[in-house]
């Protein structure tokens, strides 16, 4: 986050004073800056230790399953709790359906957002864009759960996936009974979750596109449409993948709005009206209520599985945001990806 | 500020003092107060009469403000488990624990009944007249065999009801459910089929539909899209203006969840002289409404801590008297008399230490 403070601390404004010149009464600044040092590293450590304790737990918890079904826990197809017949493949594919289906609406979107304000709007559009944005991210999610269920569903159901079926239902992914709540409606209320993510990493990262490249392709000529496709885009092309792998971890994550729109049924259709089942969105709904030991495990599980899935796309997506930070040879280019 | 700040100045440290000692006061305030604050009671488990036992909590603690009763609807597995292991005083559950369960409790408990509450099936269709179903339809349809509104079996249980050409569709509850319990237990009473693939669980694998959370969810998803039906507890269904069906019961009578069909159902086991459990599920009184659920709270027979366990035999004692009026008003029916006494001599049943906890006499 904050990579890059050290080299910008300010001086202080008077020259230093010797430590025996200071008031008697102050803690030598040596010891002070020690005892600092150490309260920070005492922080870091307690935060590597809060991450290593919940791992053990949920991994403790999961072991009847992980003991009872092994890896075909991983590609089981069923889910039904009553008869301990547990697998966990109907929620990745809930899981990875919805979120492409997010990123695929919501990319597009993100990045002309982002274009708009960093290249192509009038000066002054640009921060109130930002503003609405931002403003986008502060909604609650149980909130977009609920539009999506009443509003958007209905929506849905009556106008977009006739509208669907009729122009493209020689696919099977747009075939099937029209229920309102479903994979689409869940994948749509994450695209619109995920668009605040997207737009404001990737606006960060293209405004830490040097202007003097910018000004170069303009002088030599380029539109700026030019400019944009030939330049900015591809010297920002991996800030704008991490930005694109963070609003995808944040789709793979999100738990309660899903939960209201999904329609929670864990089973693996081809149609995207299908009601489908997400990792974090059963967790939601059953983990109050399982009383089985195993079911418990299961879910516990499943939380691992999505722990890990989450932690690989988060990690490899600040990876990609710091190199095309440290790429970007502008000294206000520092991205804060939340 | 001078200097860096990383040193704290004399008169910092005596307001870094002054704050630690203010916090230290205040903690110890507070854990003064913690000796006159009420007595909390704590009860986990059903959700279907988690409206009745929120309004037991808030009533009881008008008639004795020194004890609070913290009820947390987690579901009925949820609350056998929490009692057992001892975390909670009580346990509610809409299935009395079976022998397996009252094995891994150390101890003996008794089941205490408290209150009578059912499972609608409501439904979206055109037309006024209520909707008239088999316990064979109502399996088939929940298993997906019925599949269309206009199928032969379902006009026929329907003389002169019209029906739409358009599929079902089955909205079920996607969180784990009391009256999922409820509801599946029917189920695997009246139907074979539906014993052996589905079975009974707060958490069923419905074969076919959409699940949605929470009582409140099934009611607004059925109220929006038409050609759906689903169940869920009476009271909501009637808060949500929603229509619910009229289920044929054992004796061949076509019942609506009315609360005197809950009574008749209610009544009906009572009378019978039972060992062990009482359940209402399928009743053969003729005025009974066919998904009718009795709910129990359980308690450990032996409580270590007499006091605690008087303060929970009382309330539960009221609850099972004066408690019962409030039951009407949220659509859930009174218990019936030989109910009651049966209540009464399980709490007589409870000691401590080897003392009954309540007088013979009450």
């Amino acid at each position: 986050m904050a990579m890059g403070v050290s080299r910008t601390t300010s001086p202080a404004p008077a020259p230093p004073a010797r430590a025996d010149d200071r008031d008697p009464a102050r803690l030598p600044i040596a010891t002070a800056d020690r005892a600092f040092e150490a309260l920070g590293a005492a922080c870091a450590i307690l935060l590597g230790l809060v991450l290593v304790g919940v791992t053990a737990a949920v991994l403790l918890l999961a072991r009847p399953s992980i003991a009872r079904f092994g890896a075909a826990f991983v590609v089981g197809r069923t889910w039904d709790p009553v008869s301990g017949e547990l697998g966990a493949l109907p929620f990745l594919y809930g899981t990875a359906v919805t979120s492409a289906v997010a990123l695929v609406l919501a990319v597009p979107v993100g990045l002309g957002v982002a274009l708009f304000q960093s290249d192509l709007g009038p000066p002054a559009l640009r921060r109130p864009i930002g503003v609405v944005v931002d403003l986008l991210a502060a909604i609650p999610s149980v909130v977009y759960g609920l539009w999506g269920a009443l509003v958007l569903a209905p929506v849905l159901r009556e106008i977009v996936e006739p509208a669907l079926e009729t122009y493209l239902g020689s696919l099977a992914l747009f075939r099937g009974p029209k229920l309102g709540l479903g994979l689409l409606c869940a994948g749509l209320v994450l695209a619109i979750m995920i668009l605040p993510t997207i737009a404001t990493i990737a606006r960060e990262v293209l405004r830490a596109v040097p202007t003097e490249l910018r000004e170069g392709g303009l002088a030599l000529g380029a539109t700026r449409w030019e400019v944009v496709r030939r330049i900015v885009l591809p010297h920002a092309r991996s800030g704008i993948t991490g930005a694109v792998l963070l609003g995808f971890g944040r789709a793979v994550g999100e738990t309660m709005a899903v939960a209201m729109v999904v329609g929670s049924r864990a089973e693996i259709g081809s149609s995207l009206f299908a009601p489908g089942y997400t990792l974090s969105s059963v967790l939601a709904n059953e983990f109050s209520h399982a009383t089985s030991e195993l079911h418990v495990a299961a879910l516990a599980e499943l939380g691992l599985i999505l722990f890990v899935v989450s932690l690989a796309f988060n990690v490899g997506a600040r990876l990609l945001v710091a190199r095309a930070a440290r790429r970007a040879t502008s000294t206000t280019a520092m991205v804060a990806p939340r | 500020m001078t200097g860096s700040g990383l040193g704290l100045s004399p008169r910092r440290w005596v307001l870094l003092g002054i704050a630690l000692a203010c916090a230290l006061l205040w903690a110890a305030a507070c854990s003064r107060t913690d000796a006159d604050a009420p007595r909390v009671l704590n009860g986990a488990g059903a959700t279907l009469p988690y409206p009745l036992y929120a309004r037991w909590s808030a009533e009881y603690a008008k008639l004795d403000p020194k004890v609070r009763i913290n009820y947390q609807s987690v579901g009925s597995g949820a609350g056998v488990r929490q009692v057992t292991d001892g975390v909670v005083d009580f346990g509610a559950t809409d299935e009395p624990m079976s022998e397996g369960e009252i094995a891994r409790a150390q101890g003996a408990v008794v089941h205490v009944p408290t209150t009578v509450g059912a499972v609608a099936i409501t439904y979206n269709l055109p037309g006024e007249a209520p909707l008239r179903l088999t316990p064979d339809l109502v399996a088939d349809i929940f298993l997906g065999v019925v599949a269309r509104w206009d199928e032969p079996r379902l006009l026929a249980a329907n003389p002169g009801r019209a029906l739409p050409a358009a599929p079902i569709t089955i909205v079920h509850r996607a969180d784990g459910s009391g009256t999922s319990a409820a509801f599946t237990s029917y189920l695997s009473r009246t139907s074979d089929a539906w014993k052996s693939r589905v079975g009974t669980g707060t958490t069923p694998r419905f074969p076919v539909g959409v699940g949605v959370k929470g009582n409140e969810g099934v009611a607004a998803h059925v109220k929006q899209t038409p050609f759906t039906i689903g169940y869920l507890e009476v009271a909501h269904a009637r808060l949500a203006g929603l229509p619910s069906a009229v289920v044929q019961n054992r004796s061949g009578a076509f019942v609506a969840p009315t609360i005197e069909a809950l009574d008749s159902a209610a009544r009906a086991a009572a009378a019978k002289p039972v060992h062990g459990q009482i359940s209402l599920v399928d009743s053969d009184a003729p005025a009974a409404y066919p998904i009718t659920a009795l709910t129990y709270v359980v308690v450990p027979k032996d409580l270590r801590d007499a006091e605690r366990g008087t303060a929970v035999a009382k309330f539960l004692w009221w609850a099972i008297h004066d408690g019962q009026r409030f039951a009407r008003t949220l659509d859930y029916a009174e218990l019936p008399p030989e109910l009651v006494l049966r209540g009464e001599s399980a709490l007589r049943e409870l000691r401590s230490g080897g003392h009954a906890l309540l007088p013979a006499g009450g």
